[in-house]
């Protein structure tokens, strides 16, 4: 256990050391640029999986948290100006409160009421913003972006580290659920509700907390994507494609531990960017369906039930 | 421990608890105190209420105020773990285990979300008094099983160990022997029998006879959601509406 966290926090330390070597050293903004992306979906994707994964509550609504990051970040920039970490900041916490109120409402629905009601979330708010003229509505909003900060060359590079911190936020938050008595928690109820009401644990209280920290998380990754872009509209931040994809990459990679999200949006991410240069976006979407179907069919726990199937004998007869 | 002991206050009252569901009367205007301490049997045809009855108390069901009242408190509002946190714990007819989850690990769950909020850190002490209510169990072979390995017998031990994880003053064991063999009947009757010496006290639904008159010290019996018949084993086989109602005459 102990060994474990310094392994962990070890790794996250080197991770983040790369990432800020390789903006030294690589000069071609393009990797960045592709790189981004893949980070961004990777903080999604864990956001997802501590609500969908360890509570087995399936959320179609990571656009509309998304995309609430996004024009949290837009109403700052354009109002007052806001840096970088505030936007991030304030997105997260509107993030929260907006998982707090949804996870209220939504969740003493169970299994596909839940994910409905996530779907029609996403109408409701992406409605509202094509709706906001001074958010430019349906037309979208250009954005400056500030100059940019040392060590940096180019502000696409900072958002690639900013990113980078994002998900070793995200990936630290979802490992600390995982291994206390939250992830058990959640873990029980996602096995079978009431027999863990009857076992002590409050499951309104924990789904409506899970929901606050992954809608904080994902609110949060979206709000760099408006300096990103330099420019935000309804149509793309809430994308449906987001809730689709996060939700594949999950799925794909595994959601009962959080290295499975992280695996399967590197998988799918560099998939997605490999077939978005060579073929064209929109062939994305047909891929990922394929592989999800290949994935629910053939292997229901994701990339991390294979390894595990391999490593079970191994593991047999520990306590 | 003397059941119906008048001096003591009863550690759980029924009083006067009606469950409608739509048309239909499941439980209708019963009252019963149950006395700390006390072995309790709770018989009756099926269908009779006797599982409805149970979900009341623990909070699956939401009842009217003041029809529940758990050591001199009105429980009514309260959610199923909240009451569980106050010392109601029960087993579920058909076992509803953790089941992405090994056989200590289930148990930990009820240590974890029964603790003070303080100790849910210190997990290896919970293990470790996860370990003793298993070996209690005689489970503790089985300890780091996935639950999908055990068997029936497994599974409804299982139930009564998660359930006594979370330390309970009353333990609801609904129909913990159903389909078992004659030999692990009794096994899990003797396991019962030796909490009801550590001062929890049981209400147990059964359908198998000797074992609720060999373990109760009084017994009701529901009939069509009313109370027909309440007091001592011999004397509840003895009433005829029991015999008519329940052993089918």
């Amino acid at each position: 256990m102990k060994r474990g966290a310094i392994a962990f926090w070890a790794g996250a330390a080197l991770f983040l050391a790369l990432v800020l070597v390789l903006t030294q050293i690589i000069g071609n903004e393009y990797p960045f640029f592709a790189g981004y992306v893949i980070l961004q979906f990777i903080v999604l994707a864990v956001a997802w999986s501590i609500l969908g994964g360890y509570a087995g509550y399936v959320n179609f609504g990571t656009s509309a948290f998304f995309g609430v990051g996004v024009y949290t970040a837009v109403f700052l920039v354009q109002s007052i100006g806001a840096p970088l970490y505030l936007q991030i900041a304030v997105a997260a916490a509107v993030g929260a409160v907006l998982g707090f109120a949804v996870g209220l409402l939504t969740l003493r629905m169970q299994g596909i009421f839940f994910s409905i009601a996530t779907i029609a979330l996403t109408i409701i708010i992406e409605t509202s913003v094509t709706n906001w003229r001074d958010l430019g509505g349906a037309a979208g909003i250009q954005i400056q972006r500030p100059p940019v900060t040392a060590p940096f060359h180019t502000y696409v590079q900072l958002l690639f580290f900013v990113q980078a911190l994002l998900v070793v936020l995200a990936v630290a938050i979802a490992r600390y659920i995982q291994n206390s008595w939250i992830g058990r928690g959640l873990q029980a109820l996602k096995d079978d509700e009431l027999a863990a009401e009857c076992t002590g644990v409050p499951t309104l209280r924990l789904k409506v907390a899970a929901c606050v920290i992954s809608g904080a998380l994902m609110s949060a990754a979206g709000a760099p994507a408006a300096m990103y872009l330099q420019y935000a509209d309804p149509g793309s931040a809430f994308n449906l494609n987001y809730s689709v994809s996060v939700l594949a990459m999950a799925l794909i990679g595994g959601s009962a531990h959080w290295i499975g999200p992280v695996i399967g949006a590197i998988l799918l991410g560099i998939t997605q960017q490999l077939l978005a240069v060579t073929i064209s976006s929109e062939v994305n979407v047909l891929v990922l369906g394929v592989m999800l179907v290949l994935f629910v069919v053939g292997a229901p726990e994701g990339i991390i039930g294979i390894f595990r199937k391999f490593a079970a004998p191994r593991a047999e007869g520990k306590p | 421990m003397t059941a119906g002991n008048a001096t003591q206050p009863p550690l759980l009252r029924i009083g006067a608890l009606t469950k409608r569901f739509g048309g239909f009367t499941a439980l209708d205007n019963v009252s019963v105190d149950i006395m700390p301490g006390e072995r309790f049997g709770l018989i009756g045809p099926n269908g009779s209420g006797k599982t409805t009855l149970i979900n009341c108390i623990s909070g699956a069901f939401r009842t009217e105020p003041n029809t529940v009242i758990f050591g001199g408190e009105d429980i009514t509002r309260l959610a199923p773990h909240a009451r569980t946190r106050r010392g109601i714990a029960r087993s579920f007819q058909i076992p509803r285990p953790f089941k992405s989850m090994t056989v200590v690990e289930n148990l930990m769950v009820a240590l974890d979300f029964t603790s003070a909020a303080h100790l849910r850190l210190t997990t290896d002490d919970h293990r470790e008094s996860a370990m003793e209510i298993l070996a209690q169990m005689g489970l503790e072979a089985r300890a780091g099983r996935p639950v999908t390995a055990l068997s029936q017998v497994e599974l409804r031990k299982l139930e009564l160990a998660r359930a006594l994880a979370t330390r309970p003053k009353l333990l609801i064991s609904d129909e913990a022997m159903a389909g078992l063999s004659g030999s692990e009947v009794d096994e899990v009757l003797d396991l019962l029998m030796s909490l009801a010496h550590k001062d929890i006290t049981i209400i147990m639904i059964e359908h198998i006879m000797q074992a609720v008159m060999r373990f109760s010290q009084r017994i009701m019996c529901l009939d069509a959601g009313r109370i027909i018949a309440i007091g001592a084993p011999d004397e509840v086989m003895a009433n005829t509406r029991v015999q008519e109602a329940y052993l089918g005459t």
